[in-house]
């Protein structure tokens, strides 16, 4: 199986060890906090910066140009002089905006993002917090994110941003219900919602391939739906810039614009995650059924290079998406969503539910 | 198509008020303000003539007077003429509107009030299309203005 | 105080909720202002408010001779520069009854044709980046810059050349303008496919255009909606098949015609005219002949006194030029009746009853450009 995967359990237990020896059980909980906490920040930030490099690369390509190639070397200091620069911005105050509101709102949707990333699984053994409903959780704490993009529309007293706001509220509440059945979808196929488990269930190869036919409409949809969960691509009308400017987050400048920018992109990340870890396998690497030596030989990449390739190729599927396709009107996409997406994937439930009943998948 | 000494005979048979001057490019008609409405609808309703397409609709100020210009055409027939009105009044010139023929009438008639002051009975929405509510009426030959105007 | 805060919240009945796409906005390619009344996100009516370019023109027109005057003309649609320069020539010409050579008409027509694809090129990438295509806008601006090269190395300017005079041209065409403009055409004839690649056949696409902003023919006629928008509603008002100038008599072309009336429908013809223009340079490029690049005509020139009327087809529709001389060298009074003038207007029309995203997509459509209707 997968016997020569390095487990990073053995790490983590080391370093638990350690702490244990010098102070007593409650500090060492506290300083583990306070240590992933710092680690987690630190992720956040420098894949923020990887990300909108690696957006701005990719679009360069698609749109026959090179992209930034000035700042540093390839241009890889690009965003850290965007930041600096985001940093140093004016905070223009609004009048008559809600103050408690209108700074709040950046802040829940970093919150939501935030704590979504703390349930992945990195690599084996390597995961922050394993609930026994990891799917359930992730998916709650992910709708959080539409609190702070509805407070950021509302406060800001303006008629752009409330529109902007009100577009974007009834997408993502809408297409919670496509992302969520598709997920179920594949926890129908594991038997168990923690994401560990998931993973562990697909070391004979990953639900894509296993489920076959229903888990392939079943990633298709969650593609679809997670790209509209996240406000990007072909469902980007809250920020749409040629008709409002920048719906939702127009008046928001300097630091409090970073964190949104920021929050999309990692969303983007998290979204795409979950399906590499739902679908394609998380940090397992690819095996085939009962193949020892061809099973043997992949686990010689480590898992959490695995990881992040699938995550990856899912991200760049979503930018791709974005730099092709013309925008959907609002109502062209709730139509997507409740007469197409909707339905199709409770018919998908229920034809898994029957298949793993008579055992008829791999 | 209709030739020009076709056209004139049977709008002077439609209205016998309507000069035709001579020598010109296209077919003209001088009509009296008081005809004016009148004759450009029976030029759209006719069937022999049929002149549906407003292309254009200007005014030009000789000093003594001022003429509103219609350039009409027939999307059917393909001839063209061109609709004169002559107006001596300089303070407060009127004339029909033709906006419920045409709808594009509505905004040439706009511009004209707009550069000339020539008002419009029956005009939907009167106001000025470019320029500020206090500002002359800048294409009349008469117009001065000291600060933005430099004359030669 | 609560009282003061609760009135201002509730929005009554019969109160408006308007939203104002102002002078400075993404999307409405110029300084328009458009007052939108909205129900929700569906449209009510619209008002667009003009004049923020408003540069007096006509007025300037008669303080200037007519060679001036010229320069003046190019920047009303300065994407159509050179028919907006051939309308005024063409009356002039006219006035005097003076006789330009066939290598002047030749190069004139092939020039506006050069012109109308690069304006349907910058329509094509501006429409798609509306949408939220964003790489339509670096496709149709990569090849437009083919044309934009041709164009310089003749005249020395991109996009406002005021290259013709009345009587012929200001100076001849550079001696690589031949081949280039063959290796262009070429080169555009296999690029061209691509647009129809990325955004025709998208489904996403389609479902944004198809039964949006519907125009009927009695809509377009009253309006004197012209060009490829008139057209779409199957009005036929292509001046270059109703008073043929320039070498146009010379050519095989077809008038485009479609009958859809809504978004795609003058989507296509757009597109189609481009092919049409691609043939029509073609039939032209290699036959040009050679003689002089223009009449001899009097430094001064001063048309009899009279009035004079022509008509040209931009890439937006019909220009109508009409002057009123007193035999001075300057016009007494100019009149431009321009297309997106009369474009505008209808927009109101076409967009009530569809949501804020269609009106996008309906002006996008409608191709206007401001400073043709401000003057």
């Amino acid at each position: 199986m997968s016997s020569n995967l390095y487990d990073f359990s053995t790490l983590t237990s080391s370093i638990h060890a350690a702490l244990s020896g010098m102070m007593s059980s409650g500090w060492v909980v506290f300083t583990e906090l306070v240590l992933i906490g710092l680690l987690f920040l630190l992720f956040y930030a420098l894949l923020g910066l990887f990300l909108v490099y690696l957006e701005r690369k990719v679009c360069a390509i698609i749109q026959n140009r090179v992209g930034p190639n000035r700042v540093g070397k390839w241009g890889l200091l690009q965003t850290i002089a965007d930041l600096i620069k985001l940093l140093l911005k004016e905070l223009i105050p609004i009048r008559k905006a809600d103050p408690i509101l209108f700074n709040l709102a950046p802040f829940i949707v970093i919150l939501a993002s935030f704590m979504a990333m703390a349930a992945l699984p990195f690599a084996k053994g390597l995961q922050a917090v394993d609930f026994n409903i990891g799917v359930f959780y992730v998916m709650a704490v992910s709708s959080l994110g539409v609190v702070g993009i509805l407070l950021a529309g509302w406060s800001s007293n303006s008629k752009y941003s409330l529109i902007g706001a009100i577009r974007s509220g009834a997408q993502i509440v809408s297409y919670e219900l496509s992302v969520g059945l598709s997920i179920l979808a594949i926890v129908v196929f594991s038997g168990t919602m923690q994401l560990s488990g998931i993973v562990e269930s697909q070391a004979d190869g990953w639900w894509l391939f296993k489920g076959h036919i229903p888990a392939l409409i079943a990633f298709v949809i969650f593609l679809i739906a997670s790209t509209a969960e996240i406000n990007r691509g072909p469902f980007d009308l809250a920020e749409a810039e040629s008709e409002l400017t920048a719906g939702f987050h127009t008046e928001y400048s300097g630091i409090k614009f970073a964190f949104f920018f920021l929050a999309e992109y990692i969303n983007m990340f998290i979204v795409a995650a979950i399906g590499a870890t739902i679908f394609l396998g998380g940090w397992m690497p690819f095996h085939i059924g009962n193949w020892e030596g061809f099973n043997h030989i992949m686990n010689y990449i480590p898992s959490m290079v695995w990881f992040f390739l699938k995550t990856f190729f899912i991200v760049y599927l979503i930018m791709w998406f974005k730099w092709t396709f013309p925008r959907l009107r609002i109502d062209q996409l709730l139509t997507l969503e409740w007469k197409y997406l909707l339905p199709i994937s409770l018919v998908n439930i229920v034809f898994i539910a029957f298949i793993v009943l008579m055992g008829w998948h791999f | 198509m209709l030739n020009k000494q076709e056209l004139t005979d049977i709008i002077t048979g439609l209205i016998p008020e309507t000069e035709f001057p001579e020598g010109t490019q296209l077919l003209e008609v001088i009509v009296p303000a008081e005809k004016y409405f009148s004759l450009v609808e029976k030029l759209k309703s006719d069937q022999k003539l049929s002149f549906n397409y407003l292309i254009s609709q200007t005014a030009v100020d000789f000093l003594s007077h001022m003429t509103v210009v219609c350039h009409l055409e027939s999307v059917e027939f393909r001839h063209l003429i061109v609709v004169k009105v002559l107006l001596t009044d300089r303070e407060n010139p009127t004339i029909d509107s033709l906006t419920a023929l045409y709808p594009a009438a509505e905004y040439f008639e706009r511009e004209i009030f707009d550069l000339f002051g020539i008002r419009f009975n029956n005009h939907p929405n009167l106001k000025r299309l470019f320029l500020e509510d206090d500002y002359g009426y800048p294409l009349r030959k008469d117009f001065r203005d000291e600060i933005n105007i430099i004359e030669r | 105080m609560s009282e003061e805060i609760i009135k201002d919240v509730i929005v009554g009945e019969n109160e408006d909720y308007i939203i104002n796409m102002g002078p400075q906005h993404p999307s409405t390619h110029g300084v328009l202002r458009l007052e939108v009344c909205l129900k929700g996100e569906t449209v009510k009516y619209l008002i667009p408010h003009i004049g923020y370019i408003h540069r007096g023109i006509e007025k300037m027109c008669e303080a200037d001779t007519y060679q001036q005057l010229i320069h003046l003309t190019d920047r009303m649609d300065y994407l159509s520069a050179h028919m907006n320069n051939e309308a005024v020539c063409l009356c002039v010409e006219d006035a005097l009854q003076v006789e330009i050579p066939e290598r002047v008409k030749y190069i004139r027509t092939i020039l506006d044709e050069l012109n109308r694809i690069a304006s349907h090129q910058l329509w094509w990438c501006a429409f798609g980046m509306d949408l939220g295509a964003l790489t339509s806008f670096f496709y149709g601006l990569r090849d437009r810059e083919h044309i934009l090269d041709i164009f310089e190395e003749s005249f020395g300017s991109r996009l406002l050349h005021s290259f013709v005079m009345p009587g012929g041209l200001m100076h001849d065409v550079h001696p690589n303008f031949q081949k280039r403009t063959k290796e262009f055409i070429k080169y555009f004839r296999k690029k061209l496919p691509e647009y129809d690649q990325l955004l025709t056949g998208n489904i996403i696409f389609q479902n944004r255009a198809k039964g949006i902003g519907y125009m009927s023919r009695e809509t377009a006629i009253g309006y004197g909606v012209t060009g490829p928008s008139g057209r779409g509603s199957n009005f036929a008002c292509d001046v270059r098949k109703i008073a043929p100038y320039g070498a146009y008599d010379k050519v095989q072309f077809n008038e485009i015609l479609g009958t859809g009336g809504d978004t795609f429908a003058r989507y296509q013809v757009r597109m189609a005219e481009m092919w049409e223009s691609m043939n029509i340079i073609e039939q032209l490029i290699d036959n040009i002949p050679e003689g002089d690049y223009t009449a001899k005509m009097k430094p001064i020139i001063k048309l009899p006194a009279g009035e004079y009327f022509r008509r040209v087809e931009t890439a937006r529709g019909e220009l109508a030029v009409y002057v009123v001389s007193d035999g001075n060298k300057s016009p007494y009074r100019m009149k431009f009746r321009t297309p997106n003038f009369s474009n505008l207007f209808v927009l109101n029309t076409l967009a009530s009853g569809h949501k804020i995203a269609d009106l996008i997509a309906i002006s996008g459509s409608l191709d206007l450009v401001i400073p043709d209707i401000d003057r």
